[in-house]
């Protein structure tokens, strides 16, 4: 893993209350690569997507110590916008969320909040640009002004993809993208996920290993709360360092 | 061993029984629920109807009351009731969004909860003693439209607060967390997808809150309303005269004849007036229903 270093955790630890969730965690995350988290459930993966983003400030008693910086910028530094951080670390969900609104309004939400476009016309091409991006343009650009619950669940998420990166993040989380999806759809999903690493950073929390497999370029493999190991995927899911990655991978438990 | 089969088919019948007899009591109980409203509506409208036409809503009072419509009334009970809720909607909704979105200290939190269901379970005559007492003495705003309409804003705040609650907690979780994620603050989330997605159901409150501000007699007793006057109210220090206090007044004052009537009919009116505010709701909550997707 020589390449350029987008995310740098060191001695991360998350805590709910007294709950002790992510116990000092290392790992560096590399730039325009696919970075996914496996582990059983509650095993603190989806606590570090969220840390990366700040969602977890939302919750009460959520506590965290050591270094979290993404291209430099500790996120929990006392005088970092938590806004502007989002902007520039979008996430999409494990169901798809789309807003009680337009499909053209979904994707535009982020652009107004931000205030990112000069006039109407860079706005829908912003717009069309992203859907493009998302692999979902062809199938509703007759149809932008319909709500986006009349989309299918697939279709729901890549337009939630769609609204994440119409406002350029850096970093794309992805929690569990395709958990609710039928089988197609996430084959379309992954393949956006491959051609997305050329311009993003992203990092995938999944439930499916075969998903991390096909999927990632480096994979980490957790476990109550702890990072018990990091590596390239091909190594990963073919010469696991730990016992307990081998048995995790290999469906011994889980 | 047919018949130890059968006790058991009599232990069945004995639980059986029990079933029905405890169904008949509920269902008797909705009967009598059903027959108290069904009687109540009836006898106001047998009652009422006689003196009910286009000149009893249009027309001032004459002849001592017992001639003329009840118009003044009306506009008064109409005047109040948008007065009260020109203070609690405001006040109402910002409190919920307070509460549900942006209290952090919890302990507090709790202790304005209980302070809003006290406030909802104070008796409405002491609403009306305390109007008269702050608005028209203290404050000398005197007996008036103004007074009245406070206090029956202060009437139906908790209800405005809990409707519009429960709305704001309705609102997915998901979609908060998607505004957010996009890098919106929590003020832009909260105006731009929580409250857009909540209004049904704060107009539910509000609408529920109105009927229950136009019936109540008790808090503009000493605050608002006088039996007559001569003109329609043209400030909001003005006195008005009130749906529910003109019935008061008709049987507790005065002997000419007439008046049982009249009173009758205003009731009439306004039981009109508060069951058609309901089904507005009522209406606006199905439809509500129908187009919410998640």
């Amino acid at each position: 893993m020589s390449d350029e270093i987008r995310i740098v955790v060191k001695n991360f630890n998350a805590y709910y209350g007294e709950k002790h969730a992510l116990k000092n965690v290392n790992i560096d995350i590399p730039a325009n690569k696919i970075m996914a988290m496996i582990g059983p459930s509650g095993c603190g993966k989806s606590t570090f997507l969220r840390s990366i983003n700040r969602m977890n400030d939302l919750i009460e008693n959520f506590k965290v110590d050591g270094q979290m910086m993404i291209d430099g910028n500790d996120v929990y530094d006392k005088t970092i916008d938590v806004t502007s951080l989002r902007r520039r670390v979008g996430m999409v969900f494990q169901k798809p969320n789309p807003f009680p609104k337009t499909i053209y309004e979904n994707v535009a939400y982020g652009l107004r909040v931000n205030r990112l476009f000069k006039d109407n016309k860079e706005l829908e091409h912003k717009i069309e640009k992203s859907l493009v991006e998302a692999g979902l343009w062809e199938e509703v650009k007759d149809d932008l002004d319909k709500s986006a619950f009349e989309l299918s669940g697939g279709q729901q998420q890549r337009l939630c993809i769609a609204r994440a990166l119409v406002i350029q993040p850096e970093v794309i989380l992805m929690d569990e993208p395709t958990a609710s999806l039928d089988p197609i759809s996430t084959a379309k999903i992954e393949e956006l996920i491959q051609v997305l690493k050329k311009d993003y950073t992203i990092v995938i929390v999944t439930h499916n290993m075969q998903q991390a497999a096909r999927v990632a370029d480096n994979t980490s493999f957790f476990m109550l709360g702890e990072l018990i190991e990091y590596d390239v995927t091909s190594r990963m899911f073919t010469k696991p360092v730990k016992k307990i990655t081998e048995d995790y991978i290999t469906g011994r438990f889980g | 061993m047919f018949k130890k089969a059968m006790d058991k088919f009599k232990k069945m019948d004995r639980r059986t029984a029990a079933q029905d007899a405890g169904f008949l009591l509920l269902k008797l109980c909705v009967l009598t629920v059903i027959l108290a409203l069904g009687t109540l509506i009836l006898f106001i409208t047998l009652k009422g109807f006689k003196v009910v036409n286009f000149e009893f809503i249009t027309q001032s009072p004459t002849d001592g009351m017992v001639h003329g419509g009840i118009f003044p009334a009306i506009l008064g009970t109409f005047l109040l009731s948008i007065g009260a809720l020109i203070f609690a909607l405001p006040t109402g909704v910002l409190t919920a969004v307070w509460l549900t979105e942006y209290a952090d200290n919890q302990r507090f939190v709790r202790l304005v909860r209980i302070g809003i269901n006290s406030l909802a379970g104070v008796p409405s005559i002491v609403f009306g003693l305390f109007g008269m007492m702050f608005f028209v003495k203290f404050m000398q705003f005197g007996v008036c439209l103004l007074s009245g309409a406070l206090v029956l804003g202060i009437l139906i705040l908790p209800t405005i607060i809990g409707a519009s609650e429960e709305a704001l907690l309705t609102v997915p979780k998901a979609f908060k967390e998607a505004s957010l994620a996009l890098g919106a603050t929590r003020w832009e989330t909260m105006y731009k997808v929580i409250l857009p997605n909540s209004v049904s159901g704060i107009i539910t409150g509000i609408i529920l809150s109105v009927g229950r501000a136009a019936g109540e007699t008790a808090p503009i007793l000493m605050t608002a309303a006088t039996f007559y006057t001569a003109r329609l109210p043209n400030s909001v220090f003005s006195k008005v005269m009130a749906l529910p206090y003109h019935i008061y007044a008709l049987m507790t004052e005065g002997s000419r004849k007439g008046q049982t009537e009249i009173a009758y009919g205003t009731a009439l009116v306004l039981l009109l007036l508060v069951l058609a505010i309901n089904s507005v709701a009522i209406f606006i909550r199905i439809r509500a229903r129908r187009e919410r997707k998640w």
